[in-house]
């Protein structure tokens, strides 16, 4: 293994999680980035009454696990060997299978899968504490600023 | 005999209570800071600018997700006012005393895609939703955001929803 090219594994991931805890609305959302490394990212956020989206069920609104998604994709981004530096999302599709259930931290896991000179490709799921069933599954299409 | 037409003031208010009741009721539609401005039943959408909505502090720019959600927040309210719009013109439901719980079922979002055309500047943004198709059950929606001009989009999308049982 090659001790040469920097910045090294264990210093992107640190500098990924600085930058990600430092996002103001990631922060508004209470985001905590739980596992960042080659790809691959884990972020997860609380049950909050400010993100309900249907005052009926108390379930979270979609958008809020959007947010989660789109904040996670960026981070699996980020963290790919390839790319380096900022990235900015170009498409999100989100499919949301069941509602989360009321009270649970959702937790995103992000995977980016393909990185070309341009673009990198990311999918992702969300659980709450059923980690079987996901709730929601996102693909999407980020930018890739090359240093 | 024709009735005579209603005083405007009571049927503004009466569409203007059904809103307010509709919008108070989701919490994170106030977390966002999003109102919306009605012209008959057209809705504009306004997310009012807030730092917390950054993604990213260096451009600075819009988070992502903030503008995924503010699209979806609009999308969903397009879609419950057209169904509560006929139930209060119609007089099957009566906009004073609206609470979640006499208020008609939100529709479910199926699925939801953004489009992200430029980065979201640290100002107001508006949105505009169109109902393409309105079933029984489902619904196909598209939303279009903008800042400074109309014509100038910074993120479009396109969602499908479940609509909710209608008694």
């Amino acid at each position: 293994m090659s001790q040469t090219s920097p910045p090294s594994a264990p210093d992107k991931a640190k500098i990924a999680r600085q930058f990600i805890e430092a996002i103001p609305f990631s922060k508004a959302l209470q985001m905590s980035l739980d596992e960042i490394g080659d790809g691959l990212a884990v972020i997860s956020m609380p049950y909050d009454e400010a993100l309900v989206g249907d005052p009926r069920t108390g379930v979270i609104h979609g958008g809020a696990v959007s947010a989660l998604m789109d904040t996670c994709g960026g981070a699996a981004v980020m963290s790919h060997p390839e790319a380096l530096a900022a990235t900015a999302t170009i498409d999100l599709r989100i499919d949301y299978m069941r509602p989360a259930t009321p009270g649970d931290r959702i937790t995103a896991r992000a995977e980016c899968y393909h990185v070309t000179r341009s673009v990198a490709f990311i999918r992702a799921e969300a659980f709450d504490h059923d980690g079987t069933r996901p709730v929601a599954a996102a693909t999407g299409a980020f930018t890739v600023t090359r240093g | 005999m024709r009735k005579a037409p209603e005083p405007v003031h009571i049927i503004k208010e009466r569409r203007d209570k059904a809103l307010a009741a509709l919008v108070d009721g989701v919490p994170y539609i106030r977390t966002l800071g999003v109102s919306f401005d009605r012209r008959g039943d057209e809705l504009t959408a306004v997310l009012n600018y807030d730092d917390k909505l950054i993604g990213n502090p260096l451009l600075p720019a819009l988070h992502g997700g903030a503008t995924a959600s503010f699209l979806e927040v609009s999308a969903i309210m397009e879609l419950s006012f057209a169904i509560l719009w006929d139930e209060i013109e119609s007089g099957r439901l009566d906009a004073d005393g609206l609470t979640p719980e006499t208020l008609p079922r939100l529709p479910k979002t199926i699925d939801f895609t953004v489009d992200y055309l430029r980065s979201g500047l640290p100002r107001d943004a508006y949105a505009r939703a169109r109902v393409n198709r309105s079933g029984r059950r489902y619904a196909s929606v598209h939303v279009e955001a903008w800042q400074d001009n109309r014509d100038r989009l910074f993120a479009q999308a396109t969602g499908h929803f479940l609509m909710p049982e209608r008694g």
